[in-house]
């Protein structure tokens, strides 16, 4: 186990190579760059992405995936939209939003564990029918109105300090999941379940209640991201988040997490989260175009997973070359 | 071996990449390889470079890649040109308020003198450009409004009560008799600007005189071209005694004319709106779309731009009742802000065979 | 494993009506478009009008031609999420191609499909010879292409006045009455079917997708099959593209943005299984044909658009419970077939 932790390690170190490299790159672009308000944007920009992220990252370690989460995002902004309309107080309104947000993911958790289906295409389902329902909620029209606490949380940022209020969710957020998925047996778990299930649940762990309660987390997460969301928006649309699935996947991936379950950190999917804010941030400051971000974000996520595994072929051959032994089928996995 | 040694690679190349990206921006921005103290002009913060004559305005439409934006950002340049300012133009590929507010931010932070936006949502971008005022920064809204309190200036296409009743006047000429279903293709549902004029003319249909007129339905195609014919086709299929199409977007209205020429029923399905000439010079020609309007775009980003400098200048403060004039626009006549900061363009100009090729845009 | 009485012999009456449900999927399926079509067509007869049925074939064509590259992928147990902006970008590179008059229509259809491939190409070195998971390297491609289409076209649209007169009356054209779209994704989907069933490839794309030990023991070159998978399906991509532009007239660079989802809903409603090595072409194209339907219907029926997002979702999850729920009562004689029989004669299984 140690290990394993060693060596993941080293890919958060190297994240936070590029990332210090990419500050370097936008101090020398510009003066504003380091300056507390870019500091607090640049923060703002992904904060719901990032908190998003955290719970994905558990999922994928457990080997499932959750791409729903944008339409879950949309569903909590509409609902509390609608329940603002209505009268209801935010007080009472946030929970509920929370509670839908379970359910949510009890829904997506009860479909890939209670009936085995795969969660890439429950969660593409559900991906459709949550927007739906966001649509079917609201409808048209924008909510706006809420209470001048509630937007400031949203947009503003701790007084004196360059920290965006939401990201004193964020970090608690983190280091709570962090703890679980690196030391306590919970994480264990879901490393041993993302590895190799049935193994796992030979060995006692109860493989469909955990990622039962993992997809649980996701919903209920991304329905606080649609909080945050609608707070620094200071409204409520039906089609709010739409696209955000794949920049959270991106975070989850460009942090380390292998795909295909069993390894991946905390630490790598925040970095990732603050590399990619810090890269939107020097691009948009060096005016690049839109298209370019776009081109260069993909790239980014294949490049990630290119070069390693070019290198381990290279060195594969090499070995077989020199005489050694053949690689086993599969050993060429993603890393 | 350790697959760290290839993580290390990956990293490698991935700083690389970003380098080449940032670089590779060079077209539209020098500034991101060039060394911060001379940054070329053209892309440069104005704190960095003073600018020599006008001032350093950054236009954000809600979306790059639209040709509406495209044709406004020709007349913005064009008063940049003659005032000796800096225009850049930045903005996401989506329309979205999420990739919208990150862009009003960091253009904050690079101290424009003015940010001239296109909101995508009224409230949402609110928050963010209200930031830019208290940095000091001059905002003007053109095209779709922020909520009031967060522009110094609105620069309003024309006066939006007279496009309803001009659609309306439009359905009426176009419906045989003045008489039979009318049907609305307007952009996404929540639009405000689409939903205030499709309002008006709603109102302006109890007129007696468009008795005859019955407007079925009010179908939206979210200012996607594919969705937008496939509703259009959709009204053609539901409604087959339909006589008017009446589509206030740009993108709606062309979706329109192509479906009603493509069903070849041209003859008895008109289709009206407001729409940019060049897309519809075909369409007024054989008869499809024999008028319909808009306000001139290349004038409207014009406009947005000397309103930008002359709030730079302190010639005005937005103030309810000043004044002010731009040549060759509204015929030299002063414009003057009316309430809640709003300045018109000017009416809306009907389109007809006669003079649509007198226009480029 | 729970319901051991009829994994036997299924002898009840509902047994014997899943059972042939499930060995028949096309069949049920079209028989559902059929019972779709004719409730719907009694509240809006103008759904069977034959300017609204050439309309919805239409549409159901581009995707299930993209289904059908899809299901190659899918069978392989991998997943192409780039289609939707492969479609896009040759969408707008044929109509910019037109409306400049570079090529003459014909040479830039066979372009557009041509680029189409080379698109698939790529995504076939990044999987079958980079390694990279087929989800990573096609959400990567996805947002890469789609920033290719943006650069390319900035502001610009292609609409119909620019494109050579007549190149988009292909769209209403028919043959013997019925629509040309409709006919060419016809011969895609029997051409495909063919080739599934009938060749070393298309028993060996089942082998790779269904069991990739016994396929690898038997020989066949799982990389070779999976690489020639994206390809097929970023040609059939490009196919779609190029009848994208044609059906809709006007492209920008947002084209076709989103439709990953209808053409893997296709897929999965239509029977293919997400997990690779089962499935067919004839059934992503009828999932794309009820999909179009249903959408239809709800424009017919003047039910509000916000529906459909939520109906779509339920089309899916329904599709792939009852999917699994047949799969548990047939587990038996599928696994049999998968691991014997399926290696050897893949095509064969669960057809």
């Amino acid at each position: 186990m140690t290990a394993a932790v060693a060596r993941l390690a080293r890919w958060e170190i190297l994240l936070g190579l590029v990332l210090l490299a990419l500050l370097g790159v936008g101090q020398a672009m510009s003066a504003v760059f380091l300056t507390p308000r870019n500091v607090a944007n640049l923060t703002a920009a992904l904060i719901e992405v990032a908190i998003m992220a955290l719970p994905l990252a558990l999922i994928v370690i457990a080997g499932e995936i959750d791409l729903s989460v944008e339409s879950m995002v949309g569903l909590a902004c509409a609902l509390l939209g609608f329940l603002w309309a209505a009268g209801v107080p935010l007080e009472a309104g946030i929970p509920i939003v929370l509670v839908v947000g379970a359910l949510g993911g009890l829904l997506n958790g009860v479909l890939v564990t209670g009936f085995g289906l795969p969660s890439l295409v429950v969660t593409i389902g559900t991906l459709a029918l949550f927007r739906g329902l966001a649509l079917v909620v609201l409808g048209p029209q924008g909510v706006s109105g809420f209470p001048d606490a509630f937007t400031t949380f949203g947009f503003g940022t701790v007084p004196g300090t360059p920290i965006p209020w939401p990201a004193l969710v964020f970090l608690p957020l983190a280091v709570i999941l962090g703890v679980v998925l690196h030391a306590t047996w919970i994480g264990r778990q879901i490393y041993a379940v993302g590895k190799n299930a049935s193994a796992a649940r030979f060995s006692g762990v109860r493989v469909l209640r955990l990622k039962l309660a993992l997809f649980v987390l996701s919903g209920t997460i991304a329905a606080l991201a649609g909080v945050i969301l609608t707070a620094r928006f200071a409204s409520a649309r039906a089609d709010v988040g739409q696209g955000m699935t794949l920049t959270v996947v991106t975070v989850v991936l460009l942090g380390g997490v292998n795909i295909f379950g069993g390894r991946g950190t905390i630490p790598g999917v925040v970095l990732a989260a603050l590399t990619l804010a810090v890269l939107g941030n020097v691009l948009r400051l060096g005016n690049v175009s839109a298209e370019i971000q776009s081109i260069a974000i993909g790239a980014l996520l294949v490049v990630s997973v290119v070069i390693p595994n070019l290198a381990h072929q290279v060195q594969a051959l090499y070995r077989r070359v020199r005489g050694g032994r053949h690689l086993p089928a599969g050993a060429v996995g993603t890393g | 071996m350790t697959h760290r040694s290839h993580r290390l690679v990956a990293l490698g190349a991935a700083v690389a990449l970003l380098a080449a990206a940032c670089g590779s921006g060079g077209g539209s921005s020098p500034a991101a390889s060039a060394p911060a103290s001379e940054a070329p002009a053209g892309s440069a913060p104005a704190s960095e470079v003073p600018a020599a004559g006008g001032p350093n305005v950054v236009f954000i439409p809600k979306a790059v890649n639209n040709p509406y934006f495209d044709a406004a950002a020709e007349g913005a340049r064009k008063a940049a040109d003659e005032l000796g300012g800096q225009f850049t133009q930045i903005g996401s590929n989506n329309a979205v308020a999420a990739e919208q507010i990150p862009f009003i931010q960091d253009a904050t932070t690079q101290g424009y003198d003015a940010i001239v936006v296109s909101a995508t949502g009224a409230d949402e971008v609110a928050p963010a450009l209200k930031a830019a005022m208290d940095a000091g920064i001059k905002v003007v809204g053109y095209d779709s409004s922020p909520a009031s309190g967060a522009y110094h200036v609105f620069v309003n296409q024309t006066d939006f009560s007279l496009i309803g009743g001009a659609m309306a006047q439009w359905a009426c000429d176009l419906a045989p008799d003045c008489t039979g279903e009318i049907a609305i293709l307007s952009a996404t549902a929540t639009a405000t600007n689409q939903n205030a004029w499709i309002a008006d003319m709603e109102d302006a249909l109890k007129d007696p005189k468009f008795a005859n007129l019955t407007l079925v339905e009010t179908v939206y195609g979210d200012d996607d071209p594919q969705k937008s014919t496939t509703q259009a086709q959709g009204l053609l299929q539901k409604y087959p005694n339909l006589k008017v199409i009446v589509a206030p977007t740009t993108v709606g209205i062309l979706a329109a004319a192509q479906v009603v020429k493509q069903a070849g029923v041209s003859d008895a399905v008109k289709v009206t709106g407001l729409g940019l000439p060049n897309d519809m010079k075909e369409f007024v020609k054989d008869g499809t779309t024999p008028k319909f309007g808009l306000w001139s775009v290349p004038d409207l980003g014009y406009l947005a731009y000397h309103v930008a400098a002359k709030l730079v200048a302190g010639e005005i403060t937005g103030a309810e009742g000043e004044t002010f004039t731009v040549p060759g626009l509204n015929d030299d006549q002063p414009y003057t802000i009316g309430p809640d900061s709003v300045v018109i363009l000017g009416p809306p100009f009907e389109f007809t065979p006669e003079n649509i090729d007198q226009f480029n845009f | 494993m729970a319901e051991p009485a009829v994994l036997e012999r299924p002898t009840g009456w509902a047994g014997r009506v899943i059972t042939l449900a499930a060995r028949q999927r096309e069949l049920t399926l079209a028989g559902l478009i059929v019972v779709l079509a004719a409730l719907v067509a009694l509240q809006a007869p103008q759904l069977l009008s034959s300017s609204n049925l050439a309309q919805v074939t239409a549409q159901a064509s581009i995707i299930g031609i993209a289904a059908v590259g899809q299901t190659l992928v899918i069978l392989t147990r991998n997943v192409d999420l780039s289609v939707e902006s492969t479609i896009g970008l040759v969408a707008f590179v044929v109509a910019e191609v037109l409306a400049q008059r570079m090529l003459e229509p014909a040479a830039a259809i066979a372009f557009g499909v041509g680029l189409g491939l080379v698109l698939g190409v790529a995504n076939g070195v990044l999987v079958a010879l980079l390694n990279v998971p087929s989800i990573v390297a096609t959400l990567g491609t996805l947002s890469i292409y789609r920033g290719i289409d943006f650069l390319l076209a900035g502001g610009k649209q292609v609409t119909l006045t620019d494109l050579p007169p007549g190149y988009t009356d292909a769209a209403r054209a028919t043959v013997v009455g019925i629509p040309l779209f409709f006919l060419v994704a016809v011969a895609i989907i029997a051409a495909f079917a063919v080739i599934l069933r009938q060749t070393t490839f298309g028993r060996q794309l089942y082998a790779v997708g269904s069991n990739p030990e016994a396929a690898a023991i038997l020989g066949i070159r799982s990389r070779l099959i999976v690489f020639v998978a994206f390809a097929l399906c970023g040609m059939l991509a490009g196919v779609a593209g190029v009848l994208w532009g044609i059906e809709f007239g006007t492209i920008n660079a947002t084209a076709a943005t989103g439709v990953v989802l209808q053409v893997v809903a296709a897929c999965v409603v239509g029977g293919v299984n997400i997990f690779g090595g089962s499935g067919t072409v004839v059934g992503a194209g009828l999932g794309a044909l009820f999909l179009g339907f249903i959408s239809n219907a709800l424009i017919l029926l003047r039910l509000s658009q916000f529906w459909l997002q939520a109906i779509y979702g339920i089309v899916i999850l329904v599709a792939v419970s009852i999917d699994a729920l047949v799969t548990r009562r047939l587990a038996r004689s599928t696994t049999v077939r998968r691991s014997f029989v399926g290696a050897a004669a893949a095509g064969r299984a669960r057809r």
